[in-house]
């Protein structure tokens, strides 16, 4: 088809409205001259940050290199890796917003650009946005991974950054890793966050209907069982939006249970349904939205599925979408956002809401270069306090790093084989098996490794390491049980984690295929076949089931890494690939 | 007297009377082994729930041992008004029982 | 099916099970003349077409798209595994079985109902492993079924 360059031209101006030509959008958002000059558009502005994990400072963070997609999700957002994914969304090669957006030239464009995300930056940016817009027509969203992912975070149990949120006026939040500390701490650190929390997919569970621990507590809402405050209307720029909570619906299967023994999570697509209905029928909004803390996958089937939201602020699963996908449903259409990880970016929705509707809308996934940026002195002066009891500990030097370290990735990270090798060095086992989490900040090359990095990768509530005997039948099983987590090709059995990361051990994965028999080929570093019958020596770490009985996991890579003055990689556990040649999800 | 193994929320809800009732109780299948001895561990489980109202029968269960531990059930009846009673009882496969009554609000 | 005949019914199954349980509670009858009427072949079955015979006295009952089962699409726990059914949509209902097709021995529970006793019971199950939960639906002598499968997980890893 060829179309004329005048017709061009009127197809970008709807791209805006009908959100077809992610790419017109973004190329026509990214033109002026300064990254941070964002053009006003209608009257109500809706900040979304998600997944900071209690980055506070800035960090270097390295975008994916994997990020298949299998089924119906093949080839499109946010399965877009390296070039691919900026022809989609139609960034130019080698610019600002290519590093930000992307892994290619990692290290030659973060020696350019500098760091990203950090909260005093963030606060500066977000200062920007409600002095150009108005107070009165923003709102700031956060959609959780907020309270965990660092050292001060594990120490202070989610306090410093309830106090940096406050600080940085966040209005309204959902979550996932907060139900990692205690239920009481959780229900602490709500009464001290200045915004609302909400949720409509967590509810009582049987016993705790009979006899609650929290039945004072003001989100708690005895009639429905739900736990938390579901929805919170808000007015912004003279209209009413609604904004509903969506927590990450399988917490007590990807983290402990015992954390959070009462609630009762999932998706629960029909009680959204019944919510967004009853919403706008009792509280007559303006605006529909959900924060979101399910995962892309998710969020896009679960828009094709609920009437009736205008968009979806989503998280979880760390895709920084430079523009939202549009999905179709029988009432209409839905935005779905994604706002990418560890404070790198702040979503800026402008949405033009007159007459009761949400008529036209611009967006922009806006990153934080730190250099370009100023600290804004208060925030910063919060940090640094939080920081001080800690200072000596996290800036301990630990070795230097002799390549690239970073995680994020379907598979094996070079920072998650230094783990998986450390714990087969230091704890003397054959294998080593550890957590495809999609946190963890990126360290370059001839960069100090500090303790702060090993917190970033490892801060979790749950880090006894263990050591144990498992038979080559049961490593298979649970390689493909998390690769089925992954690979689902329903969505709403993804859990929105990446791969096991293996030390030791090789084999060939079929994403394409059904559960159990994706795995195949399983070997030892030296070739020798694994065999289903017999027994090899396993370390981990981050067991959900039971507490393990070894030393945390940042004592053992701390230790493996003052072993060593450069630390860098043997070998990347990486498996062999069948059946994704030209998936654009590989780089 | 000793504390009742069952608990029991009763409530008028659109016209309705929803009951619901946790029971402790071990639920073993007989299939699991005590992980020290090796031993198998005696099936020990509820086989029997009935529950009254105003002396009928508005819901008679059989279990087996693939009930959770701590059973939970919950069920819907009309034609009862606040203030009547509903009554659980449950016997398991050991001649165990017990039964509990309690007020509809 | 008439109200007289739902009642004959019930009191059948009554007889055979719930009375007798509420004799043995109050201390009238001893246990294991109660033992006997509990369906010990249906429970002990090692297949779900053995445990719907013993429990409604067919395997080849028809699906119905009337009855629903409200169960998590992944278990946050496999030994306590939520389950509603749902069968209010059909009218007589007398009894509602519950099955997990690969557990060891698939019959986990019958309810009978009382004559005004809504079609509607929710509990919790221990489910070994992924499988499809089943529920057999009996109403005046005609059975059908539902099945809707619960991802049993290891779990961990998320996020």
């Amino acid at each position: 088809m060829t179309i004329s360059r005048r017709e061009f031209i009127r197809l970008m101006g709807m791209a805006g409205a009908a959100g077809m030509l992610p790419a017109s959008t973004f190329a026509a958002a990214k033109r002026p001259s300064d990254l941070y000059e964002i053009p006003k558009f209608g009257n109500v502005c809706l900040m979304h940050m998600t997944d900071c994990h209690a980055q506070l400072n800035p960090v270097y963070f390295r975008e994916p290199s994997v990020n298949l997609g299998v089924g119906n999700a093949y080839g499109k957002a946010p399965h877009l890796v390296g070039n691919a994914m900026l022809k989609h969304f139609g960034i130019e090669n080698n610019s600002i917003e290519a590093h930000a957006f992307s892994y290619l030239n990692f290290d030659e464009a973060s020696r350019a650009y500098g760091k990203v995300g950090g909260f005093a930056h963030l606060a500066s940016l977000v200062k920007r946005i409600r002095s150009e817009r108005g107070n009165e027509n923003t709102l700031l969203m956060d959609g959780g991974d907020t309270w965990q992912g660092s050292g001060t975070a594990y120490w202070t149990r989610g306090k410093d950054m309830v106090g940096a949120c406050n600080l940085l006026g966040v209005d309204v939040m959902t979550g996932h890793w907060e139900f990692t500390y205690k239920d009481k701490e959780v229900i602490e650190n709500i009464g001290e966050f200045k915004g609302e929390f909400i949720a409509q997919n967590i509810h009582l569970n049987e016993d705790a209907q009979f006899d609650y621990k929290f039945s004072e507590f003001s989100g708690y809402n005895e009639d429905d069982n739900r736990a938390f405050k579901p929805y919170t209307i808000k007015n912004v720029g003279g209209a009413r939006v609604a904004v509903i909570g969506q927590a990450f619906p399988y917490t007590p299967i990807a983290n402990p249970q015992r954390f959070m023994p009462d609630w009762t999570f999932g998706i629960k697509d029909d009680a959204m349904q019944e919510m967004v209905d009853q919403v706008r029928e009792t509280e007559k909004p303006d605006v529909v939205v959900v924060l979101s803390h399910n995962g892309m996958d998710v969020d896009l089937k679960m828009a094709s599925r609920v009437t009736g939201i205008d968009a979806i602020f989503g998280g979880h699963t760390h895709d920084g979408m430079p523009a939202p996908t549009v999905v179709k449903n029988p009432g209409g259409k839905t935005l779905v956002t994604n706002a990418g990880s560890n404070g790198k970016f702040l979503g800026v929705m402008d949405l033009d809401v007159r007459g009761g509707k949400v008529r036209d809308f611009r967006y922009r996934l806006v990153p934080i270069f730190s250099n370009q940026l100023p600290a804004d002195h208060e925030m910063q002066s919060y940090i640094d306090n939080v920081r001080k009891p800690y200072k000596d500990v996290l800036e301990e030097k630990l070795a230097v790093a002799g390549e690239t370290l970073y995680r994020r990735g379907n598979f094996n990270g070079t920072f998650d084989q230094i783990i998986c090798d450390a714990l087969n060095t230091v704890n003397d086992s054959q294998i080593s098996l550890s957590p495809g989490f999609r946190w963890g900040t990126t360290v370059l090359p001839g960069q100090n490794i500090t303790m702060d990095h090993v917190m970033d990768q490892t801060c979790i509530t749950y880090p006894e390491t263990y050591r144990r005997e498992m038979s080559g039948e049961d490593i298979k099983l649970i390689l493909e049980d998390v690769c089925d987590n992954l690979f689902n090709d329903d969505p709403y059995f993804q859990q929105g984690g990446d791969m096991v990361r293996v030390g030791g051990l090789d084999y060939v994965c079929r994403p394409n295929n059904k559960m159990g028999k994706r795995i195949s080929n399983m070997t030892l570093d030296d070739g020798t076949p694994i065999d289903a019958s017999k027994k090899y020596v396993v370390g981990g770490w981050a067991t959900v089931g039971s507490k393990s009985p070894g030393r945390p996991i940042w004592d053992v890579v701390a230790d493996y890494m003052r072993l060593q003055e450069t630390v860098s990689i043997k070998k990347l556990n990486t498996p062999k690939l069948v059946g994704v040649d030209g998936n654009p999800g590989v780089g | 007297m000793a504390k009742s193994s069952i608990k029991i929320r009763a409530k008028i809800k659109k016209g309705a009377c929803e009951v619901k009732a946790l029971m402790k109780h071990p639920m073993e299948t007989g299939q699991r082994k005590n992980k020290k001895t090796g031993k198998k561990i005696p099936a020990h489980f509820i086989q029997e729930v009935n529950c009254t109202h105003n002396g009928q029968s508005v819901l008679a269960a059989e279990w087996g041992g693939a009930i959770s531990t701590n059973p939970y059930l919950s069920f819907i009846f009309d034609g009862a008004k606040k203030g009547e009673s509903v009554t659980i009882s449950w016997l398991d496969n050991q001649g165990g029982k017990d039964s509990m009554t309690a007020k509809i609000k | 099916m008439s109200t007289d005949t739902k009642r004959r019914l019930f009191l059948k199954g009554t007889l055979a099970s719930g009375v007798v349980a509420l004799a043995a509670g109050a201390g009238l009858i001893n246990p294991r003349q109660v033992l006997a009427a509990w369906p010990k072949s249906a429970f002990e079955a090692k297949s779900v077409s053995e445990a719907m015979k013993g429990i409604a006295g067919t395997d080849t009952a028809a699906g119905n798209d009337k009855i629903t089962i409200k169960a998590p699409d992944i278990a946050e726990n496999g030994a306590v595994v939520p389950v509603k059914v749902d069968a209010t949509k059909i009218s007589g209902v007398d009894s509602i079985a519950i099955i997990a097709e690969k557990n060891p021995t698939p019959l986990i529970a019958n309810f009978k109902m009382g004559k005004s006793t809504h079609a509607f019971v929710s509990t919790r199950i221990k489910m070994g492993k992924t499988s499809n939960v089943i529920a057999v639906v009996s109403a005046g002598g005609s059975v059908s079924t539902a099945r809707k499968e619960v991802k049993v997980t290891i779990g961990g890893c998320g996020g």
